[in-house]
């Protein structure tokens, strides 16, 4: 391994240097690069996570009227529209002075545990079981979707069937399928009937057994592969989550905890509404994407990582019986391993899809659901904040709306920007582990894209036209001139330019 | 009893010529088409799409398109293994090919309307160029659906 600059993330002498790029990061949403710079006996020099973040929200979402944000937000990314629409729904909470009615919060919950629901499911079964089933330089025309249908045809078929569940939920408590308008400021514009109820409660169990099936084919996999799970991509971090008032995991509502990477509570059940006093975004000559960091540990040292492996691992505990059972096994297993592990992520994101077919069930059962106080206010404030647990992450949500109703300052931290920082140490610590000194194949570069999809990054980008994007993949030489592109177009597919 | 045709719009009405399909199946909409064409919007085709397609007799997907000629391509579709099913948004052909996967059969008839779109950004309203292209391929959807079978009688 080189000695030469062992953080990886600059080059002390880039000029000399080949430059391999993969781009774009594929099983990823929207736009994602790697960038590596080898020198001649393939020893690698750095490392990078490029990530085109959209920046342009801020200026869609400004001279709004506030009670629009809840719908037009959803518009910002096909993925996680949900996840927007609540967050920007607790912010407008905040602006209109509501306490949530019994009704209103459980409707809400409902929606979100069956947009995590859906979203675990997809990463799991679609995404990242290709890998994980087949091996990470398995034949690339297997580790594949159809791949894992041919093999596991039940996996598949289950995914599929979990993913049309969480569906399901969001199309009945947001109203529509798609520009949902069932959360509003104050509440939510309609409840869930007796029939609607009814619908979801038939399939229920079955979305449970399998929920929990899942959560033990995630931990086989981990055992029957400990040293590599264990070792792949592993590093130190900080940790940023939010947990209810008695240290529950809720992905709902409640307070910002942060850990150092020695387990040490920097801030414990803290307002999110003031976040700002201890989370800062820091920006990088390098990457368009912002890096943030907790204040009282600076830019350099002050980054964490946020989503289901943090959450499972610093909760106290999860207020659901199966998933709480799976989390004690998770903590306890091979003395904690899996806790700081990257590939750990898989493992927690089972126990947090349990936990979230849970929920729904259990939610399914109660009254107030059915109930007609919706919507509540009181004292119009100038600022709002909301924040909730998305399926990968912390997502923030800050607005200021002026005396005529316009919003007139937007800031949203996604969950894949809380981890860029954590997303390049892991790719770093796999580069160092796998790829310096040899020569590069398909299958070693898979390697830096199964750590990325670890975090299942979600990159704002809701455009998918046919055709668009075509992305590319360049060689450079030592003096920085292109000697070869691949171009892969929307369909994945590769053709040579060069 | 799911509809036997369905028309599938994939687009985000938000980002310029991304409204193309959403904006034909509302056109459609709003001119009252009979109760046996279903007509679903979503952003991007995923897995749990394979379920609105079991049941059915005949699929057209609508989409803009950033390489086909303009205005339109209009042509029948079947299951292909592309790459599309690694990513969050496949195409039509790997969702067919999924089916197959799921339900053990192939997919119904299945169509795809393309409309050449020019801009793709956030906030970007519908171009000139995309609005003609919308006229004609919508013209044409209309003229298809004229050609579909009646819909199947009920057995008292």
């Amino acid at each position: 391994m080189t000695d030469i600059n062992n953080n990886l993330e600059t080059a002390a002498h880039p000029e000399n240097l080949r430059r391999v790029a993969i781009e774009p990061v594929s099983r990823v949403e929207g736009h994602g690069k790697v960038t590596l710079l080898l020198d001649e006996n393939d020893h690698v020099h750095q490392v990078r996570l490029h990530i085109v973040e959209f920046r342009g929200f801020e200026k869609f979402i400004q001279g709004r009227p506030y009670w629009e944000a809840p719908v037009m937000v959803q518009r910002l990314c096909g993925i996680c529209p949900v996840s927007h629409h609540l967050a920007a729904s607790k912010a407008m909470d905040m602006i209109v002075g509501a306490t949530l009615t019994p009704t209103a919060e459980k409707v809400r919950r409902l929606m979100h545990y069956g947009q995590i629901l859906q979203s675990h499911a997809l990463h799991f079964f679609h995404l990242c079981s290709p890998d994980l089933l087949f091996g990470f330089d398995s034949d690339v025309a297997k580790r594949n979707i159809v791949g894992i249908a041919a093999a596991y045809p039940d996996i598949a078929k289950q995914g599929v069937l979990l993913r049309k569940f969480g569906q399901e939920v969001i199309r009945i408590t947001a109203g529509k399928r798609i520009h949902g308008t069932g959360s509003i400021p104050g509440g939510v514009n309609k409840n869930v009937s007796i029939e609607e109820r009814d619908y979801l409660l038939k399939d229920m169990e079955q979305i449970v057994t399998w929920s929990r099936e899942s959560v033990g084919i995630a931990h086989q996999l981990y055992e029957k592969n400990l040293s590599l799970y264990d070792n792949f991509g592993r590093f130190k971090a900080h940790t940023l989550n939010m947990v209810r008032a008695d240290g529950a995991m809720d992905l709902y509502h409640g307070g910002l905890r942060a850990r150092d990477m020695k387990g040490i509570t920097l801030f414990d059940h803290y307002d999110y509404g003031h976040y700002w006093d201890v989370i800062f975004e820091d920006v990088k000559p390098w990457s368009y994407m912002k890096f943030p960091f907790l204040r009282s540990l600076g830019p350099e040292n002050g980054w964490y990582r946020v989503g289901p492996l943090t959450r499972v691992s610093q909760c106290d505990f999860i207020p659901t019986p199966l998933a709480e059972a799976q989390r004690k096994e998770f903590i306890a297993f091979n003395g904690g391993s899996a806790t700081g592990a990257t590939l750990g992520f898989h493992w927690a994101r089972m126990i947090e899809m349990l936990h979230a077919a849970e929920v729904i069930r259990d939610l399914l059962h109660d009254p107030d659901l059915q109930g007609n106080d919706l919507v509540s206010k009181g004292e119009r404030q100038e600022r709002g904040v909301g924040v909730i647990e998305a399926p990968r992450g912390t997502l923030i949500h800050h607005y200021k709306v002026d005396d005529n109703d316009q919003i007139v300052r937007c800031n949203l931290i996604v969950s894949t920007t809380h981890n860029n920082q954590a997303m390049n140490e892991a790719i770093r610590q796999v580069a160092r582990q796998y790829i310096d000194g040899r020569k590069l194949t398909e299958g070693l570069l898979n390697h830096i894209e199964v750590a990325i999809r670890a975090f299942d990054p979600c990159l704002s980008c809701a455009t998918h036209a046919l055709g668009k994007m075509p992305l590319e993949v360049e060689l450079l030489d030592a003096e920085g001139d292109r000697v070869d592109v691949l171009t892969r177009s929307s369909d994945g597919s590769f053709y040579s330019a060069a | 009893m799911v509809s036997p045709f369905l028309v599938f719009a994939i687009g985000n009405e938000s980002r310029g010529d991304d409204a193309l399909a959403p904006l034909l199946v509302r056109q459609l909409a709003s001119e009252g088409l009979s109760s046996y064409v279903e007509l679903i919007e979503d952003y991007q085709l995923q897995v749990e799409h394979v379920t609105d397609l079991a049941g059915r007799s005949t699929v057209l997907f609508v989409d803009a398109d950033m390489s086909c000629e303009a205005p339109f391509q209009f042509s029948e579709i079947s299951a292909a293994m592309d790459n599309s099913y690694t990513s969050h948004a496949m195409t039509p052909f790997a969702l067919l090919h999924t089916y197959r996967q799921v339900y053990g059969t192939d997919a119904p008839s299945c169509f795809l309307m393309r409309i050449r779109g020019y801009g793709f950004e956030l906030g970007e309203s519908l171009s000139k160029e995309a609005a003609a292209n919308l006229a004609l391929a919508t013209a044409e959807v209309r003229l298809w659906l004229t050609y579909l079978p009646p819909p199947p009688r009920r057995k008292n």
